[in-house]
């Protein structure tokens, strides 16, 4: 039933206008595969490709072994839930979930059996004589997902589905969605550009700049591991510290920080004495440490957030660091003014090469064919 | 949407192609064959000579003049008289407004050859009111033939076009601009030419050039009430069925001159108003407000006035529908007689003009919604074209769309003079803009998706329009096809070109009727036709649930 997705050196411009210049990407079967990027990326042009929206100027899609690049869209067998929902304001719930059914050669049981089974699984069955004006965003969103799935696509497309509902909301359903894509088992790309969103709900996430993907890989993978400074930066908070390699030992290599402050960081790929690097440091990846241990640092601000704590702490370089805690394990909670003293959690820490912002931790990759 | 590699020849290539043969066959060729005839002599050979023929001919020459002054005259009262009245119908509360709005749009879209002769019956030389004061007062008003008459009837029958526009431009002032400028100082009528009027300029000139469009290619008035007034239709159609034989070569000559005038007035209006768009956002809509006193009770006879003038020939005329008639005399007393005459004399105009109507009212609502798509959802080549065919029909006058049509197909390859047919194209081409305009500006406001979402659950391109889009469209195409219905049933210039005794419609026989004096028939006929448009109208107002129509 569900496909696997096969994206290969695919090309699309607008006019003169390349956006996605070289792309290449292999969705499992089965997956809920997350497309993650800044605003005008390329995420929406890309799926539209896959749906068949958007021509391909050059490279292949296939499902499978089938390239789809000239199968013309309601050939393509997939389902589509939009950022708008689309729902036919013309129709009635049941009207506009039986749509794409009654196209098939079903009787009729088949298709009001699969109707009503649908309609629980997204809980909208209560709804189901309403017209579409009368729904609250978070049941359009439901019926919108219903008639795309009800067909039993092989594939699943959804562009920011979510972002027109409020904050609660969209927790629920973003929920819900994991919860039906899971049970259906279909292969689902789903766009996005809240990274949140894309932790929680994706098996693997893609992150884009500017039509080319940089990292493909599980959230904790994206998150803990990135492959370049782009994905660092775009995943979650990081400060940034310049550095220069003192030596190697064994498997440590000792960097000082622009600030004078010595680390060991374990697991990097071979450096040389002299060589300069960017250490980034998420705001979690601190620890309060005594004078002897730690990094000095003034308290800039302090924002108390019941179960975290937020610090603004300067350490003397250009930029002020964020440093979160848990309010839970700390035993003082500083105040602005304050002098503090910071190790930074080398296992989780990230160094990139200073040009060409790449990883120089060893093992992590950009998984991009 | 000629097919670049990998896109196939689909619906919608289909529809292009569709386009580009309707509007070849049925306005292309004609418009060429027409500006060709103006060249010609009668020998086929190239020549200027009908145009030397026009401009060295008084007679000529004072139609085209006569046109412009009473079309430019009527146009400056129009606005004259529209833009207070919008003025004052949005800006204060009116008592009855809602049915002097529908009254409005009755005056409007009633056909304007039926004031020509209503006014006729009411202040002509033998006229009801003529006759009653020069009998029982012995006062002899001045006659309303000619200049005066034409001018009377145009701005009674087109001011509503401006006071629609006006009204609608007013309503999406922002009321806090008002107030902005009464805070800057601005009061009453400073604050109205100061704030109010630049802002909604535009629209009334929009609304204007539509006037003097329809005004400068009406037949009908000038034909009925001109009485040696003449004016270009009048010239055109006289040249077109004149003793001396038909003369297509002088007549398309006139047509080309018309055109052009009409062209350049709609280009103008274009140019003007693309170097002063201001687009208004509407966070605060104007409220009527009550006035109290004298400039309450002036506000009130203002509105009423021009609006019982306005339908004053209309209500003459379905009262003497009703007066019994001996021959073509007027007699005493009042019956059914009339329309029993009517229906056994004249019931197949009827069932003709039903039945062409109804043919192309639906050809409209399936072409104009299509077009409507490819000129909002298909950028290219053939949408662009489509774009400004669509809109020609506004500047061909019906008589001339008449004459081409006839120039075009009465001899092989395609010969359709004298069917029913060559009506109906008549009809579909000068009455689909309505609908396409209509339908293209709903298409704008819903998201391409629902197209897209259809696709993605596997219906084509057709199957997606006609069970989707379509649909949702409907308000909007409703919106443009009642007034492409209401204006078909209405139609009198092109149909006066194009039918035979076969092919006669309503409008038709009302204006034989009135040429031979059969008053009374031709009041039956046209009760019948105004029936017929205000239970259309009001049907249109009850499944749309709107209150007003859109221009
Ligand atoms: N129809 C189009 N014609 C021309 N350029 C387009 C078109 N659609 C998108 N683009 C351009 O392609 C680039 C990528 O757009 P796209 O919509 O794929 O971005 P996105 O990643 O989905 O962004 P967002 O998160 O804002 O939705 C943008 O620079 C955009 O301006
Ligand atoms: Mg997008």
């Amino acid at each position: 039933m569900a496909v696997s997705i096969n994206i290969q050196n695919v090309k699309k411009q607008y006019d003169d206008n390349v956006v996605i210049r070289d792309l290449s990407a292999h969705i499992q079967s089965g997956e809920l595969f997350t497309l993650l990027g800044p605003s005008g990326c390329g995420k929406t042009t890309l799926l539209r490709m896959i749906a068949g929206f958007n021509s391909i100027e050059a490279g292949t899609i296939s499902f499978d072994d089938r390239v789809i690049n000239n199968i013309p869209v309601y050939q393509r067998n997939f389902g589509m839930v939009f950022q708008n929902y689309a729902i036919f304001p013309n129709m009635t719930v049941y009207r506009n979930i039986e749509y794409g059914l009654k196209n098939k050669k079903l009787s009729k049981q088949e298709i009001a059996q699969r109707v009503e089974a649908i309609m629980e699984t997204v809980q909208i069955a209560p709804y189901k004589d309403r017209y579409p004006e009368k729904l609250s965003g978070g049941q359009q969103q439901r019926v919108a997902l219903a008639r795309a799935i009800v067909v039993q696509p092989q594939v699943l497309l959804m562009d920011e589905p979510l972002s027109n509902l409020d904050a609660k909301l969209r927790l629920e359903m973003r929920e819900a969605i994991r919860q039906i894509q899971k049970d259906v088992g279909i292969t689902t790309v789903y766009v996005t550009h809240d990274q949140e969103e894309a932790l929680a709900i994706s098996d693997r996430i893609a992150v884009m700049n500017r039509g080319d993907i940089q990292q493909i890989d599980e959230p904790e993978h994206i998150y803990q591991r990135p492959y370049n400074t782009f994905v660092a930066d775009f995943i979650g908070h990081s400060n940034h510290f310049a550095g220069e390699v003192r030596g190697v030992e064994g498997s440590l290599t000792h960097i000082v920080l622009e600030n004078g402050h010595p680390i060991a960081m374990p697991g990097l790929m071979p450096l040389k004495q002299g060589d300069r690097v960017q250490v980034f440091v998420r705001p979690e990846e601190f620890t309060f440490a005594s004078k002897e241990q730690g990094m000095e640092g003034k308290v800039l601000v302090k924002l108390f957030l019941g179960r975290y704590i937020n610090y603004r702490i300067d350490f003397g370089g250009p930029q002020a660091a964020e440093v979160t805690v848990d309010a839970t394990t700390v035993d003082r909670i500083h105040d602005a003014g304050d002098s503090v003293y910071l190790t930074v959690n080398t296992r989780r820490a990230n160094v990139f090469h200073p040009d060409t912002g790449v990883t120089l931790v060893e093992g992590v990759v950009s998984n991009v064919p | 949407m000629f097919p670049k590699k990998g896109v196939r020849f689909d619906f919608w290539s289909f529809v292009s192609l569709l386009s580009l043969v309707v509007f070849g066959l049925f306005l292309i060729i004609p418009v060429g064959q027409m500006v060709v005839y103006a060249f010609q002599n009668a020998d086929g050979g190239f020549t200027v000579e009908n145009f030397i023929k026009f401009f060295s001919r008084p007679y000529y020459v004072r139609s085209m003049t006569n046109s412009i002054v009473v079309v430019l005259s009527a146009t400056l009262l129009v606005i004259a008289i529209g833009v207070p009245l919008a003025y004052i119908t949005s800006t204060f509360q009116i008592k009855g407004r809602r049915l002097m709005d529908i009254l409005i749009i009755i005056s409007m879209l009633s056909p304007p050859f039926l004031g020509a002769y209503s006014w006729i019956l009411m202040l002509g030389r033998n006229g009801a009111i003529t006759t009653f004061l020069r009998d029982s007062m012995g006062i002899r008003i001045p006659s309303i033939y000619g200049f005066g008459g034409i001018l009377l009837v145009f701005v009674l029958k087109l001011y509503p076009y401006i006071y629609m526009y006006t009204k609608g431009a007013l309503k999406k002032v922002d009321a806090s601009l008002g107030e902005a400028a009464e805070s800057l100082g601005y009061h009453g009528i400073r604050k109205v030419l100061n704030v109010s009027l630049p802002l909604v300029m535009p629209t009334i000139l929009a609304g204007a050039t539509i006037v003097f469009l329809r005004a400068f290619a009406d037949y009908g008035t000038p034909r009925l009430i001109g009485e040696g007034y003449n004016t270009l239709p009048v010239i055109i159609y006289q040249e077109w069925v004149s003793e001396t034989g038909t003369n297509a070569y002088f007549a398309s000559a006139v047509a080309l001159i018309m055109m052009v005038i009409a062209a350049l007035v709609f280009l103008a209006q274009k140019w003007i108003s693309s170097r002063r768009s201001t687009t208004m956002s509407m966070l605060n809509p104007p409220k009527p407000k009550q006035l109290r006193g004298l400039p309450n009770v002036l506000a009130h006879v203002y509105v009423y006035l021009i609006v019982l003038l306005s339908t004053l020939p209309q209500i003459y005329i379905i009262i003497i529908s009703f007066r019994n008639t001996k021959g073509l005399m007027w007699a005493d007393g009042y019956g059914f007689g009339n329309y029993v005459t009517t229906f056994t004399r004249s019931l197949s105009s009827i069932i003709n003009t039903f039945q062409y109507a109804i043919i192309a009212i639906l050809i409209i609502v399936v072409l104009g919604t299509l077009f409507a798509y490819l000129t909002v959802r298909k950028k290219n080549l053939v949408s662009r074209f489509l774009d400004v065919f669509i809109m020609f029909p506004y500047v061909i006058p019906g008589t001339i769309f008449g004459l081409i049509l006839l120039m075009t197909f009465n001899r092989p390859p395609l010969i359709l003079s004298g069917t029913a047919a060559i009506i109906i194209v008549s009809y579909v081409i000068r009455r689909m803009p309505y609908t396409v305009r209509s339908s293209a500006a709903i298409l704008r406001q819903i998201s391409p998706s629902i197209d897209e979402a259809s696709a993605s659950l596997g219906y084509g391109a057709m199957s997606t329009f006609f069970n989707v889009t379509m649909p949702v469209m409907a308000a909007g195409i409703l919106s443009g096809a009642i007034l492409s219905w209401i204006t078909i049933i209405n139609e009198l210039s092109s149909t006066l070109m194009l039918y035979t005794g076969k092919t006669q419609t309503m409008t038709v026989t009302i204006f034989q009727e009135i040429s031979r004096g059969g008053y009374g028939t031709a009041a039956a006929l046209s009760t019948i036709l105004t029936v017929t448009m205000i239970v259309s109208l009001l049907l249109f107002f009850k499944l749309t649930n709107s209150e007003d129509i859109d221009l």
